[in-house]
Parts: structure tokens; sequence; C-alpha cells
């Protein structure tokens, strides 16, 4: 698999959320606002790309019978030092994302892809899957995040200095000022709603593109495509 | 070696031994890490309390080291614990005031408040340390998202009189939240068992 292909399936065509539909517990819980999605979004990205370099390095290693109790090893070990050292060293930071770092470990997604790709390919390409995924994830996350908080408290990526830093804080947008919102939309069911939706507008989009195909795959082997 | 391994993989002894050593070099990592940020962990845990204490106390009201001038109270019933850890803050030896934790039921799970008092028994500062409430209308307590908590300031049992502890829509002086009255309601609960606890154990903590 090419670089463009791995990152093209991690961002889109095999999007975590929006085609694998892997990791919606973590996803629902944690998208009340685009800064949380973020937070967890890029700590999930730097257990993947750890554990996806690390499964590639022991493959040749490990039996199949026995693959799947050896990476979920690997995985908890590797979440509870990332949690152990964010903890002792980047407190501030730790304050902020202790709730997601031990979510991470019930994230499915992490053990799928060690399993479907990591497990199978070498350890360049297993590390380009851990970045794609993981940005694929984020970038899911802070758009459910970023239209749960619209709706839910007319803003957009509110405390994002507390996540990044005080030199993000004009990421802070205050759409509605003093704005009550639509609770419902940062409470549990805002999320479902929210993640039905953008799958629906995903497919949609993605059938137009389909549709669009056949015309201009005659002329793209000759000619360099407009689009 | 590739071919070596090819061989010994399928057979039943080598999956038990490469579980064995997967699990020996977790475990192995795992001691590691621990006994690497055990102390800086207890280090940013006690950093964290004491700038949580120095919150609710005003700046420069002491010169000692709160972490380890404590006392232990049994608090009785009030607060649903066997015993409440009190902070003496001392200035030049005297003592200044004293901060401790108040625990009540709010509409998702117990509201950590932690509160300082001082001699006179009049609030220094509150803040809600833990707290589940509904986001986006009972955590209106927390003081990163409103100066609610700041109207308890200067307050004390007799000040408001007792039957005005409460929430507006009870009779009282402080202010509940438009579509939750429930969070705010155990807050004052919590200062106010908070200030009846100092009242009720006054002795006992300036010994």
């Amino acid at each position: 698999m090419s670089a463009r292909d791995i990152f093209k399936d991690g961002l889109w065509s095999n999007n975590v959320v929006f085609a694998q539909l892997l990791a919606l517990c973590p996803t629902l819980a944690v998208t009340t606002s685009g800064t949380n999605g973020l937070g967890m979004g890029l700590a999930s990205t730097a257990v993947l790309v750890v554990s996806n370099i690390l499964v590639a390095l022991i493959r040749n290693f490990v039996s199949p019978q026995v693959r799947i109790p050896v990476f979920v090893v690997l995985i908890a070990t590797l979440v509870t030092l990332v949690d152990l050292a964010l903890n002792a060293w980047l407190h501030d930071l730790y304050k902020v994302l202790g709730l997601f770092i031990a979510l991470i470990v019930v994230n499915c997604a992490i053990l799928g892809r060690a399993e479907s790709f990591a497990s199978k390919s070498p350890v360049f390409d297993a590390a380009l899957d851990g970045i794609a995924m993981g940005l694929g994830f984020t970038l899911a996350l802070v758009a459910i995040g970023l239209v749960r908080e619209l709706l839910g408290s007319g803003t957009l990526f509110a405390q994002a200095s507390l996540l990044l830093g005080p030199s993000f804080a004009f990421l802070e947008t205050t759409v509605i000022a003093n704005f009550t919102g639509a609770l419902m939309m940062i409470l549990p069911p805002g999320g479902f709603l929210v993640l039905g939706l953008l799958l629906a507008g995903k497919r949609v989009l993605d059938a137009r593109l389909e549709a669009r195909r056949p015309a201009s795959a005659d002329i793209s082997a000759t000619s360099v495509e407009a689009a | 070696m590739s071919t070596l391994i090819d061989t010994w993989r399928d057979k039943l002894a080598y999956q038990g031994i490469s579980l064995g050593i997967v699990a020996m070099l977790a475990a192995t990592a795992l001691v590691a890490g621990n006994r690497l940020t055990h102390d800086a962990i207890l280090k940013a845990e006690a950093d964290d309390l004491a700038a949580s204490l120095a919150q609710v106390l005003p700046a420069g009201g002491n010169d000692n080291d709160l972490l380890n001038d404590t006392v232990k109270v049994g608090a009785g019933e009030t607060a649903g614990v066997a015993s409440v850890t009190v902070y003496r803050a001392r200035k030049a030896g005297v003592m200044t005031g004293v901060v401790f934790q108040m625990a009540q039921r709010g509409y998702a799970a117990d509201i950590v408040v932690l509160m300082g008092v001082d001699m006179e028994g009049r609030l220094l500062g509150a803040r809600v340390i833990k707290h589940a409430e509904t986001p986006g209308l009972g955590d209106k307590i927390e003081i990163a998202k409103a100066k609610w908590i700041l109207d308890f300031n200067g307050k004390s049992l007799t000040d408001p009189p007792p039957e005005k502890w409460g929430v507006k829509k009870d009779g009282g002086v402080f202010d509940q939240f438009a579509g939750a009255t429930i969070t705010p309601r155990a807050v004052v609960k919590a200062v106010k068992d908070g200030l009846e606890f100092f009242a009720a154990h006054r002795e006992e903590i300036l010994k």
C-alpha cells in the first residue's frame, strides 16, 4: 500500500468512526465540545502510532494462536505507561486529559488496527497507518464535538487554551453570546443524533462522488483531472 | 533465523513461553514506569492540593506548610464520613484560618466542596473540586464556568441568618441556575454543613 492510500483510508474511506464505526464508546462520551474531541483524538493517535510500531516489530515472533492476548497486554501496558508519565511530568495536561487516557484502553480501534494492519505490515507502513487512522479519528471527534458544542452551548473550541496552552486561545470562539442552547446536544442523545447525521452526510457525499466517477474514469488515464 | 522461528512457532510450548515472555516484559515495564514516576506523581498531587488550598485562603494569610499542619476531626453524622482532615493556616504561629472538604449529594453524584473558614467562622472562600453535574446546567458551580461560588465569600452562620441559608427558590439568598436547582441547593447545604462543622468542633481544631 502506498502512503497516499494509507492516508486516504485513514482520513476518509476507512475512517475509524465514520466508516468502520469503531470506538463509538469514547466517541459519544467525550465529544461534548471540540476541545474534548481534539484532546481525546490526539491522545489516541499517540497510543495508536506506538502500538502499531510495536506490533509490527514483533509480528514475526508472535504465533497466530496467541496474538490477541499479546496485543491486548501490549496496548494496556502502553496506555498505563502514558497515563503514569503524563501524571508525573505533564500534570496540568493530565488534569485535562486524565479521563480520556483511561478511556483509550477500551478503544477497540487500537486493537483493530493492530490485528488488521500492523500485524501484517512492515514497521514504516504500520507507523503511517497509525498516524493516518489517528488523525482520521481526531477529525471525526472534532467534527462531532464542534457540531454538538455549537448547538449546545453556542461556542467553538471553548477552553482550548487549557488543553493546548495559552497561545491557542485564539481558537476559542463564542458564536452566540449567552446562548443556553439545546442542552440535549451536549447530553448523550445529542451524540447519537449528530453522529447519525454526520454518517448520513458522509454516505450522501460518497454516493455523489461514486456517481461522478464513471464519466471521468476514461479521461483520467490520459489527462490530469481538473478536480 | 526466520525459518528457525517458523518451525518453532507452531509448537504448543512456543505459544505459552512467548505469552509468558510478553507478560514478563510488560510487568517489568510497568514496575519500572511506576518507580520512575512515583515521586513525581506524589509531588504533583501535593502541589495540586496546595494550589487548591491556596485558592480558598486570602493571599499572604499564612506562612506555614499547610500540608503538614493537619488535624483529623471526627465529624459525626454531618458529612457522612468518619473524619475530616482539617488543614490549619498559621501566620507567625497564630492560627488564621482552616481549610477542609465537605461533600453533599448533588444531582448526579457527590459534590465535593473545599472551603476555607476564618477564626470567627466566616467563610474565606469555597471551591467545588469534584462533581459530576450536568454540563451546561449544573456546572456553573465551577469557578472556571461562573463566578457564582464567590457569592459565599464572607458569609457565616449568622450572615445570612439560618433561615436564609438556601437558594432563592427556597426563600434563601443564593441564586439558583435556570433549569438546575438541585445542584446549587446541594452546594449551599455543603457550605452550611461546613460552617456548622467548624462551629461544633472549634475547640478540637484549635487544639
